[in-house]
């Protein structure tokens, strides 16, 4: 029998959905039961107490949980966050129930076995509850004792070669879509640049060094698969500077019905035969494609990388062979201004990893060191753009403004220019003046 | 150029002084205590000063702050 009655979490497992409540009853009993021999360290019951004190959270419409903490380990000042339940005589199971941030390998590739090794270290020394890859991105284990941090971390370094990830105000853990390893529509080496950047922005991922958090993710294509324009500071997405590259052959297979178009994706119905004009053509955003005979023609400069017709026709349509990376920045969930998505800021970036891949960590760098000096504390890079201008940031980067900068047309009449901006500066020869102009 | 050598007591002058109004600072509150520096030199010696267990992080889980060590509420304060 449950340790705790809990009407109302039981009432949320009879909707539609899977339910987060029946995950908790399971873990619960697998605890209960110990058919593996688990030594549990820390309380057999945490999870039923869990449920304890989220039944009691929805009776009193409060929270019963306390915020934030000095817990850690040692040399990091991220990875852990604390917290205390304010109910512990009551619940003493998750007297503390501490979350640990745990990076994931690039590209989320995962061997079983690695995963039952987690999870080996989590039930022994935790609560055996995670959230694998939410909306954070990263592993988050959920609910353990302070004595166990150490323990738990020295474990995942020495045994699992893993590391903590990023929490607090620090670079969080780097996310990346599966990129040129499995995908053809990558147009740089997703894996590679966040392995990378992960190891050299060691220090700005485990000591706290700026105002707020910082989230990278890196998308290898405008698909953006791990959505990285909505849900990083700075975000890394794939892009091509020559032509999209048409196989003429496979557009005419697509259109005669021998291949099918979208991957397959629809064919549970009748949903007719391909149909290029109104599928693809009629789709397009910049209405830059058109036939001519049989032949698709593309006006690529006008392309904006929507990714409509490579998806419905990749084996026709291919992104070009001259790619690198867009960088934009800004993305965050509301608090201040509202939800941003992230602003263009560097349209084309070379992705070279013989030079360490100098082009994109030297606008990094800038940017940090922009935000760093001038961003208040709690302030996100987007919150700081909003305010000082994106021109500002245009200026510490040392990115000249161009008309994929624009998002919209001014609505402020006035220019504001700086003297070294303006030919000659402020000095003027009044008598050359005074020629053509008189008092 | 570089932080002067009496860098420690300046922090802890600093954090002494507020101590009646606060127990914890943003790392930028430190960044005012040597307005000629970096950034991240100002970030490197705090670290190191957490390193040596005269400061110590406290973190909320989005925004991490700093205090001296067994300043303000502590781990014993939660049953530890």
């Amino acid at each position: 029998m449950a340790k705790h009655e809990t009407p109302l979490l039981d009432q949320l497992e009879s909707g539609p959905w899977p339910s987060f409540v029946s995950d908790m009853k399971l873990e619960a009993e697998v605890r209960a039961k110990n058919e593996a021999g688990i030594e549990f360290q820390i309380p057999v019951d945490v999870v039923d107490d869990l449920m304890g004190v989220l039944e009691l959270s929805y009776v009193h419409g409060r929270t019963h949980w306390k915020h934030g903490g000095i817990v850690g380990v040692f040399g990091y000042g991220g990875g852990v966050i604390g917290r205390y339940c304010d109910q512990p005589e009551m619940f003493p199971g998750v007297a503390h129930f501490h979350t640990v941030r745990v990076a994931q390998p690039a590209g989320k590739y995962y061997k079983a076995d690695y995963l039952r090794q987690l999870m080996d270290i989590w039930q022994m020394r935790g609560s055996g509850m995670t959230n694998m890859h939410g909306s954070t991105g990263d592993i988050i284990f959920l609910g353990t004792r302070t004595e166990q941090l150490e323990e738990i971390f020295y474990e995942l370094t020495h045994n699992l070669n893993t590391d903590l990830g990023g929490s607090g105000s620090n670079l969080r853990t780097p996310a990346d879509c599966i990129g040129s390893s499995r995908c053809e529509f990558s147009c740089y080496d997703t894996n590679a640049l966040c392995h990378f950047l992960t190891n050299l922005y060691q220090d700005e991922l485990h000591r706290p060094a700026f105002p707020y958090k910082f989230k990278f993710k890196f998308d290898g294509c405008p698909n953006g698969c791990v959505a990285s324009i909505a849900r990083s500071d700075m975000s890394f997405i794939g892009t091509w500077k020559d032509d999209i590259r048409i196989d003429q052959e496979a557009v005419q297979a697509y259109i005669g019905g021998e291949i099918a178009p979208n991957g397959g994706a629809f064919k549970g119905r009748d949903w007719g035969a391909f149909d290029i004009q109104k599928e693809v053509i009629d789709l397009c955003p910049t209405e830059c494609m058109w036939m001519e005979g049989k032949e698709l023609k593309i006006d690529n400069k006008e392309c904006n990388r929507c990714m409509h017709c490579i998806n419905a026709m990749p084996r026709a349509l291919r992104v070009g062979q001259d790619t690198g990376l867009s960088i934009l920045v800004g993305a965050k969930a509301p608090i201040l201004d509202g939800q941003q998505m992230g602003s263009l800021l560097a349209p084309f970036v070379e992705v070279n990893p013989e030079d360490d891949y100098a082009a994109v960590t030297e606008v990094i760098e800038s940017i940090w060191d922009w935000w760093m000096e001038e961003g208040k504390n709690r302030e996100r890079l987007g919150e700081l753009i909003r305010r000082a201008g994106f021109q500002k940031m245009l200026e510490v980067t040392g990115i000249k403004a161009d008309a994929r900068h624009v998002s919209e047309p001014r609505c402020n009449p006035y220019i504001f220019w700086k003297e070294d901006e303006v030919p000659g500066g402020w000095e003027r020869d009044v008598k050359e003046y005074r020629k053509h102009h008189k008092r | 150029m570089a932080l002067p050598d009496n860098a420690k007591e300046m922090v802890l002058d600093y954090i002494e002084k507020k101590s009646k109004t606060k127990s914890k600072f943003y790392l930028k509150d430190f960044y005012t205590i040597f307005p000629d520096e970096g950034p991240r030199t100002v970030k490197n010696f705090i670290n190191k000063l957490v390193g040596e267990g005269i400061l110590e992080y406290w973190s909320s889980g989005s925004s991490t702050m700093i205090g001296l060590k067994g300043a303000g509420k502590q781990a014993g304060a939660e049953g530890e």
